[in-house]
């Protein structure tokens, strides 16, 4: 599948979603139609998953938030790039993320 | 410095209606019931809760927007998940849509109670564009509109229910419905099932009222008339019996879960555990019937947080003082079977702790169905209990069908 993300890109999480955390459970509840599959459904992020989506700010491109995790973690070489453009595409095509400027 | 962990599939669909979200601690509220008003549309004979759609006095007194939309605030900071709107009908709220954005908005899913009456194409076009993550449920008072409307006393009742319901279905808005058995529609059973055997969102038959409760606010108005058409004990197990295999099946396994004498403690429930229902006006109860005074929490002068750390789990202490109650129901094994419970002891005695002896009757004419006590026999009286339901659900007993 060709991939709309661009690391040069600055992205935020949609009005279409709300992120909650709950008992250390990081769940994020679809608003609007057509994020989820089934009617009761909703979504939670891993740890990490968290990391990356509380820096989707709409200020930092991606490539900040790429340079943010690696001062913040330990990776092989590639790994945060890799996972960040993995996550922040399948948050986009559930409409989870919207881009808001690419410089 | 920590390890970058993430591994695919990085989101993870939950469906938290099928599986505990939660490894370890719950939140404090997991989920709320909102009674939003008393007041309904219809009018239905067998209504425990229902007042006059126009009923001022009432209207005048329950929750104001703002209030309710501070209720919600707070059930979010205790992590709750999952609201469900009620009443009365909750529909008639004028400020429903208000109320229900703000809830989704929130992050809380819906989940709405209604008959149907008042779906609009404006409110389904609000359900389909933003969904309520919880099946709508809908209640059928009959098939026809002679029975429908001799439910719910109200001319073009039948008509409206199926304005809505036919909203819902072109929308393809998911919802489910459930029966009340009365006399007018007791025979439109298998039409009923079949019917809703065609809603693409059940997926399975629909559950029943027919042990009517009677009024929960004891005004006493209609009690007679409740009385007169709940089913008897006998009527009620050949309906809970008409899949006998399914029936029976249910039963062992239910039997083996949660039956067992409760003993002096009066709440075996869960009731004020993670969970309420706030009244229309602002007293939060420990589940959606129980209206003793003694157990429910003035919401203005404190909060959910308050009511469920600290008042529920007091109530939830206190034991039974009547004899009758304590010679009976807390020796009874039946407890689980049969419905007694605080709630049903408000209703029809204004007490905590008096036996109910309709449910008695109820839960004694399918344990002797059953084969879990003899003929004559009074289950609170059996002490070979644990033998007798290890006899029904482990071995060949099938009961006394015969």
């Amino acid at each position: 599948m060709e991939t709309r993300v661009n690391l040069k890109s600055i992205y935020v999480p949609s009005e279409n979603v709300v992120a909650r955390e709950v008992q250390g459970e990081f769940i994020i509840i679809p608003i609007t139609s057509g994020v989820g599959d089934l009617e009761d459904e909703i979504f939670t992020l891993n740890e990490t998953g968290r990391a990356i989506w509380n820096r989707l700010d709409g200020k930092k491109t991606l490539q900040g938030v790429v340079k943010d995790l690696e001062a913040e973690f330990v990776a092989g070489q590639g790994q945060i790039e890799k996972d960040v453009l993995g996550i922040t595409e399948e948050l986009l095509k559930r409409g989870m993320l919207v881009e808001t400027q690419r410089s | 410095m920590a390890r970058f962990m993430i591994t695919e599939p990085y989101l993870i669909k939950q469906n938290i209606s099928k599986a505990s979200l939660w490894k370890d601690l719950k939140p404090l509220l997991g989920r709320l019931d909102i009674e939003l008003t008393e007041r309904c549309n219809n009018n239905c004979v067998h209504c425990c809760i229902n007042l006059s759609r126009d009923d001022s006095e009432a209207k005048k007194k329950e929750l104001s927007t703002d209030e309710i939309k501070e209720i919600l605030k707070e059930a979010v900071s205790l992590g709750c998940l999952s609201v469900r709107f009620t009443g009365g009908e909750p529909l008639l709220r004028e400020d429903f849509e208000e109320l229900y954005i703000f809830a989704r908005k929130s992050g809380l899913k819906v989940l709405v109670f209604t008959n149907a009456t008042l779906i609009t194409p404006q409110l389904a076009g609000l359900f389909s564009r933003i969904p309520p993550l919880e099946k709508i449920e809908v209640t059928v008072y009959g098939m026809k509109k002679s029975s429908y409307e001799a439910a719910t006393r109200t001319p073009h009742s039948f008509e409206a229910f199926w304005r809505g319901v036919s909203l819902l279905l072109e929308r393809k808005i998911p919802f489910v419905v459930k029966g009340a058995l009365l006399p007018s529609n007791k025979n439109e059973i298998e039409e009923f099932e079949s019917w809703a055997a065609s809603i693409p969102w059940m997926d399975r038959p629909p559950s029943y009222s027919m042990f009517f409760d009677l009024r929960c606010r004891r005004d006493g108005k209609k009690n007679d008339l409740i009385r007169k058409i709940r089913l008897s004990a006998e009527e009620g197990l050949k309906i809970l019996n008409r899949r006998e295999d399914n029936y029976i099946k249910q039963m062992k396994e239910f039997c083996s879960n949660f039956m067992r004498p409760p003993g002096e403690k009066i709440f075996s429930c869960g009731a004020g555990c993670g969970g309420g229902c706030v009244d229309a006006y602002g007293y939060f109860q420990p589940c959606m019937m129980l209206r003793h005074p003694d157990c429910v929490y003035e919401l203005k002068n404190g909060s959910l947080k308050d009511a469920l750390e600290d008042f529920f789990p007091k109530m939830r202490e206190i034991k039974a003082k009547n004899p009758d109650y304590l010679n009976r129901c807390a020796k009874c094994f039946l407890k689980g079977l049969c419905e007694q419970c605080p709630a049903k002891s408000w209703e029809e005695h204004g007490t905590l702790d008096t036996p109910v002896e309709y449910l008695c009757e109820v839960a004694h004419v399918q344990a002797r169905f059953l084969g879990l006590i003899k003929d004559n026999e009074k289950a609170w009286e059996v002490e070979n209990w644990r033998q007798r339901i290890d006899e029904f659900t482990k071995g060949g007993n099938n009961g006394n069908q015969g």
